[in-house]
């Protein structure tokens, strides 16, 4: 496990093409709706925000990373039945806190990812918990067993995915 | 001021995000019923989506349908053959399964029909027939022992069929209603119309002796009358289909048979038969009678005739009205109506069935048109069946009865089909035949038989 901290001269920065960055995100919305029906245990990834952590990760651009987060999470709100903005505040604190951490931080090796990823799931659901509880009224149990376990899982797979998505990596 | 917007510029846009997000997630939960607000997002996003869905879909089926229906056949056509072969045997299996569906279909109603109309049948399976379109006549696998003998009728479940001809020892011949030399006594339903059913040289079957001025509509039901003595009454016979103008006055009813003669299998042949519905007419004509007399004006009260005392209490039959099922009178007891014709003209009739009239209305040993002797003067009882009784002064004019016969044949008596009426009295066994004085007896059904 490796974390750096870096100047801001030191770390890279990379940027991807318009069709990774419009399709990946779709491809990641797509399989998470439409694979999950059949193989139910899929619904205990969230592929969106993945793919939300990795862009931010990778740009390390604050900005850009709430952006990404802030419409990838609008777009999985519309597919799914509930009211639109949960999953869009949640991506768009985690797109912010990942792509400022990426400036902070050399997450480029697994276990930085690893931690990074379980990390930020966990906030993704407190940000998702609190919202839905407290503005929308939806009736959620919290808990920590089943999350850090989910986390997990993401995170694990998440460091499969990171680096398959590296490979769209361009530098700047 | 700039620097610190500068400074604060990614948090500043965080926040302006999020509370854009917040701000719409408030409008949507304000407007928690209106779905409206946020319809042309949802309809972007699965816009957006549903494509790739579609196309890994139609990608996934066919992959799926060109593995199995192009690349996975291996051994499709040795079970392609096995199948066949298995078609074929279920296709054989079928069709007699389906055949003896149908025969159990035929037999239980054939079970039903003899539960309801008639006492004593004999099931046969027909088994032939005369082969040729001049002579209608089929051939059954039932004959003399099983009881089997000429002139029984031949029924199915829908209508009559015909009846024995000639019974063999194992074999029976049938003639069919629509043979020329068939007759039935047959009767229509609704109107009642009483004709003669034969068979025409094209098999099809004419109610003859219809006169023209009678309506006859086709559809109308027609049903054996029961005059023939071979068909059970009110066995359904089949339709009217067509009704024209014959000659001498008659119509030309034709008649559709309720029973398909042209695919006959199974038949039951009536060896005994129940007469409930005739029974049921005596009773009710017996009853009329009653009422009858009940209107009748009542002849002025006179004193006993000598003859009538001289038989003692006998003369009290002479009543006029039912007396009651006991009908025993004191013998001291006065006639209160009594009948001028001291009984010559009543009979009250005992249970037994035999008759006893006033001493001296009749001589003993007259036979009375119940067929009983006159009884002696002696009797003293003279108990009535109700609605056996006749009225003042009307002479009785039942159909004359065999003295051990029972009263009331109001019970599901039997009578063996074919038998000659037994109720004639030239028949009776313990009758001498004397003149008779008072009755006007009603001939037995005359025998219309044209079989």
């Amino acid at each position: 496990m490796q974390i750096t901290y870096t100047s801001g001269e030191q770390v890279e920065v990379y940027r991807f093409s318009l069709p990774v960055t419009v399709g990946v995100p779709l491809l990641a919305l797509f399989l998470q709706a439409f694979v999950p029906r059949r193989f139910p245990f899929f619904s205990y990834f969230d592929l969106p925000l993945l793919v939300t952590i990795f862009f931010a990760m990778a740009r390390r651009n604050p900005i850009s990373g709430l952006l990404t987060g802030a419409v990838i999470g609008l777009v999985q709100d519309s597919i799914g039945g509930h009211a639109i903005g949960l999953y869009g505040i949640a991506k768009t604190v985690v797109g912010f806190g990942a792509s400022s951490l990426g400036v902070k931080l050399d997450v480029e090796n697994a276990g930085a990812r690893l931690l990074v990823t379980l990390g930020f799931y966990l906030i993704h659901g407190v940000v998702y918990f609190a919202v839905a509880r407290g503005m929308v009224n939806m009736t959620l149990n919290w808990s920590w067993g089943h999350s850090i376990l989910a986390g997990l899982a993401n995170a694990l797979l998440g460091v499969v995915l990171y680096f398959l998505l590296d490979k769209f990596k361009q530098r700047t | 001021m700039e620097s610190v917007l500068g400074r604060y510029r990614n948090l500043i846009i965080l926040v302006g995000v999020l509370f854009l997000q917040v701000l719409g997630l408030a409008v949507q939960v304000k407007r928690s019923s209106d779905a409206e607000s946020t319809r042309l997002i949802r309809i972007w996003a699965v816009s957006a989506i549903t494509p790739l869905e579609r196309g890994l879909v139609w990608v996934q089926n066919g992959a799926g349908n060109l593995w199995h229906n192009y690349f996975y056949l291996r051994g499709v056509r040795a079970e392609n053959r096995q199948l066949k072969e298995q078609i074929e045997q279920m296709r054989l299996e079928q069709v007699r399964l389906n055949e003896d569906a149908a025969q159990a279909r035929r037999l239980q109603a054939l079970l039903s029909f003899k539960e309801q109309f008639v006492s004593r049948t004999v099931a046969a399976q027909v088994i032939g027939s005369s082969g040729s379109d001049l002579s209608r006549i089929v051939y059954i696998d039932k004959g003399e022992n099983d009881g089997l003998r000429r002139d029984l009728a031949v029924v199915t479940a829908d209508g009559i069929v015909g009846k024995v001809l000639q019974a063999f020892p194992t074999v029976s011949q049938v003639l069919l209603i629509n043979d020329q030399s068939s007759g039935v006594g047959a009767i229509l339903e609704k109107s009642r119309l009483q004709g003669v059913l034969r068979g025409t040289a094209n098999g099809e079957v004419m109610l003859e002796r219809v006169m023209s001025d009678e309506e006859v509509a086709p559809g109308d039901t027609v049903l054996t009358s029961g005059g023939d003595q071979i068909f059970p009454k009110g066995l359904r016979v089949g339709t009217v289909s067509k009704v024209g103008t014959g000659k001498d006055l008659f119509l030309n009813v034709r008649i559709r048979p309720a029973a398909n003669l042209s695919k006959l299998e199974e038949v039951l042949v009536v060896t005994e038969k129940q007469e409930r519905q005739a029974a049921a007419q005596v009773t009710e004509r017996m009853r009329a009678a009653d009422i009858l007399a009940q209107r009748l004006p009542s002849v002025p009260d006179k004193p006993a005739t000598p003859e009538a005392n001289a038989g003692g209490t006998a003369g009290n039959a002479a009543t006029g009205t039912a007396l009651g099922a006991s009908g025993a009178l004191p013998p001291s007891k006065p006639l209160t109506v009594p009948n001028p014709q001291a009984g010559a003209a009543t009979k009250t009739q005992s249970p037994s069935g035999s008759t006893k009239q006033g001493a001296g209305s009749i001589p003993p040993g007259t036979v009375t048109p119940s067929g009983s002797q006159a009884a002696g003067s002696s009797h003293t009882r003279s108990a009535t069946v109700p609605g056996q009784t006749v009225s003042n002064g009307a002479p009785k004019t039942a159909p004359p009865r065999r003295a051990s016969e029972p009263a009331a044949q109001t019970g599901n008596s039997q009578k063996t089909v074919g038998s000659k009426p037994a109720d004639s009295p030239a028949t009776s066994p313990e009758t001498p035949k004397p003149a008779l004085p008072q009755s006007n007896p009603q001939p037995p059904a005359a025998d219309d038989s044209p079989n």
